[in-house]
């Protein structure tokens, strides 16, 4: 089970918003999917590994040359609100 | 003839005959995508002109000048980024963007000289098991209108099934290439994880994603994985693959012996599947082959291992959706807080958030023991189970989907029942072992497909014994599909190929 504070804690940290229906409905879905997965709970794991990948690979290394990038123009090509070659965003707070 | 009915390498022979140009190819593809289409709704974006700019250039080309597969054509499914064409992940969020670089697999592509058809439908951010979480459209099943291509990777598998493409790419998370193959009667093939570069691939979970190719038959997936695997400075987890697979041969399975997993058949699948999958095991004792049960008995747990796993990566990577840098953004915010806030709940689709959310409660504070690390040790167990099984058996091998092709709507209302969809597929990505699925036989006049998994870096041996099974099985390829019924003036009039867009269109710093 959730509850509806944490629905709407868990929200706030995602930076999402739900309207009240959509608020209900997501508090019963995600209850359901959180007691299916529940089940791994059941499970001894004590003494077990986790697994993050599942190919191990460690400390992939290569030389630290400078190679031709994105410019800058190009790199803010995509951007909704772009001046002098810089990202605009509102005011903070 | 209709060349739209060949493989890939019919078409690279018909082209090096000089039987037909590239520009008579694509051409005749782009006929074929504008007489279907609208009923299939495989395609989001048609680059016809660039793929007939593309087409002529070969033409011209003298025939000792050109590369083994130059000429030929592919679609993709759009999750890739393709240097100045949209690319969406079907999402409104990423409405717009054009990437100003190549995803590794299309720079891989286009230096071996394939041409573009366009972008495919999929679920949004490839997050779904029917492609029906599309922010615009709802791609159908060749083999019947009426119900879903599987997903997320349903645009590529329904464009190939309906022979709008020779083959296509699609990426595979948790059965994403697999399930949509068997569903739609094509192969579908992931690779080992690591076989091939992820760089431009839009990001949904990082340990189990990989890219693969849909493909007419099993030589045309093992001719698109070698083009596209590799070892790739841009994506650290990649090691590409110890030698190239080649053209897959076998002609039978002498003395190899096939696992067949206890926990993935019998009354996890509805009974027509189970009775072609029946066959399937019959087909590997002709061949010569040995079939033996083996219990892996946590598998069981793959899909609650992965609906922690993956939507916790999920919310982590899709975090980078913020309407700063790229994509959608809100045209009314006060502050930085509500232009995030909103931008995120207009431009994500439900699905997506919901598995944002579960992602951020299962890594928030006081949870993330309780089912974040308890998800990675599951995922130990799964691995353990699948090495201890390649000490009996050469290949595992189960159906690749519990059922056939479920209709629009079916398990819309109920994300659990989607998420179980993929009980077959998930704990093979758990696992980052290769498989692929083959056609196997119909259920209901429905395709029903055969997963086939190797060790891990197995990919020639795996293709190898898939080639001798459809040799031996010769399922039927083409889904009654008619073109009359198409009112190709209609169709071509509502879906006008999109224009090719470059980057110097649109205006720097707008």
């Amino acid at each position: 089970m959730i509850s509806r504070e944490e629905v709407e804690h868990v929200a706030r940290l995602a930076r999402l918003h739900f309207a009240e229906e959509e608020l209900v409905r997501l508090q019963s879905e995600l209850g359901r999917i959180i007691s299916y997965v529940e089940q791994l709970a059941e499970l001894d794991l004590s003494g077990v590994e986790g697994t993050s990948h599942a190919v191990a690979l460690k400390n992939v290394m290569r030389p630290d040359e400078p190679a031709p990038g994105l410019n800058q123009a190009e790199a803010t090509v995509n951007g909704p609100v772009v001046e002098r070659g810089q990202f605009v965003v509102p005011r903070i707070g | 003839m209709d060349v739209t009915g060949l493989t890939a390498w019919g078409c690279r022979e018909l082209l090096a005959k000089r039987e037909v140009s590239a520009t008579e190819l694509v051409r005749a593809y782009l006929e074929r995508i504008y007489r279907v289409d609208g009923r299939i709704q495989a395609y989001l974006l048609v680059d016809a002109e660039g793929a007939l700019a593309a087409a002529s250039a070969v033409d011209a080309k003298a025939p000792g000048e050109r590369l083994p597969w130059e000429g030929v054509p592919i679609a993709l499914k759009d999750i890739l980024c393709v240097k100045g064409v949209e690319t969406t992940c079907a999402s409104r969020i990423l409405k717009g963007y054009r990437p100003p670089y190549d995803a590794t697999v299309v720079a891989k592509l286009r230096e071996a000289g394939l041409i573009f058809l366009g972008k495919l439908n999929l679920d949004e951010f490839a997050m779904g098991s029917s492609t029906e979480n599309s922010a615009f459209q709802v791609t159908r099943n060749p083999w019947d209108l009426e119900r879903v291509p599987g997903g997320s990777s349903g645009g590529s598998a329904a464009c190939v099934a309906a022979s709008e493409a020779p083959w296509a790419l699609g990426s595979d998370t948790g059965g994403s290439i697999r399930q949509p193959a068997s569903l739609c009667g094509v192969v579908g093939l992931k690779p080992s994880y690591g076989a091939v570069s992820r760089y431009g691939l839009v990001a949904f979970a990082s340990s189990l994603d990989q890219i693969g190719p849909l493909t007419r038959d099993v030589r045309d997936a093992a001719a698109l994985l070698d083009l596209i695997a590799g070892r790739d400075p841009r994506d650290s987890t990649s090691v590409g693959l110890a030698e190239p697979v080649g053209v897959p041969d076998w002609g039978g399975l002498d003395g190899l012996r096939f696992g067949v997993i206890t926990e993935l058949g019998g009354e996890a699948c509805e009974p027509g599947v189970q009775e072609v999958f029946s066959t399937a095991v019959d087909a590997i004792g002709n061949l010569g082959g040995m079939c033996e049960e083996v219990s892996l008995p946590s598998v069981t747990r793959g899909v609650a291992a992965y609906y922690i796993i993956a939507p916790s990566e999920a919310s982590s990577n899709l975090a980078r959706f913020d309407g700063v840098r790229y994509g959608y953004r809100t045209p009314q915010a006060g502050d930085l807080y509500e232009m995030y806030v909103r931008t995120r709940s207009e431009g994500f689709g439900a699905e997506v958030k919901r598995r944002i959310m579960i992602g951020t409660y299962a890594l928030s504070a006081g949870y993330y023991e309780a089912y974040y690390a308890q998800a990675q040790r599951t995922r130990t167990l799964i691995r353990n189970d699948f090495a201890r099984a390649f000490e009996r058996f050469d290949f595992l091998i189960s159906p690749t989907s519990p059922t056939v092709a479920f209709t629009v709507g079916e398990r819309t209302a109920d994300p659990l029942a989607m998420y179980l969809s993929d009980l077959c597929t998930i704990p093979v990505n758990l696992a980052g072992l290769p498989a692929v699925s083959i056609p196997a036989g119909f259920s209901a006049g429905l395709p029903v497909g055969l997963q086939i998994i190797g060790p891990h870096f197995s990919e020639k041996r795996l293709l190898g014994a898939a080639h001798a099974l459809e040799q031996y099985l010769k399922v039927e390829r083409v889904p009654p599909l008619s073109e009359e019924a198409a009112g190709s003036a209609a169709s071509r009039a509502t879906r006008e190929p999109a224009a090719r867009v470059t980057l110097e269109d649109r205006e720097v710093g707008g």
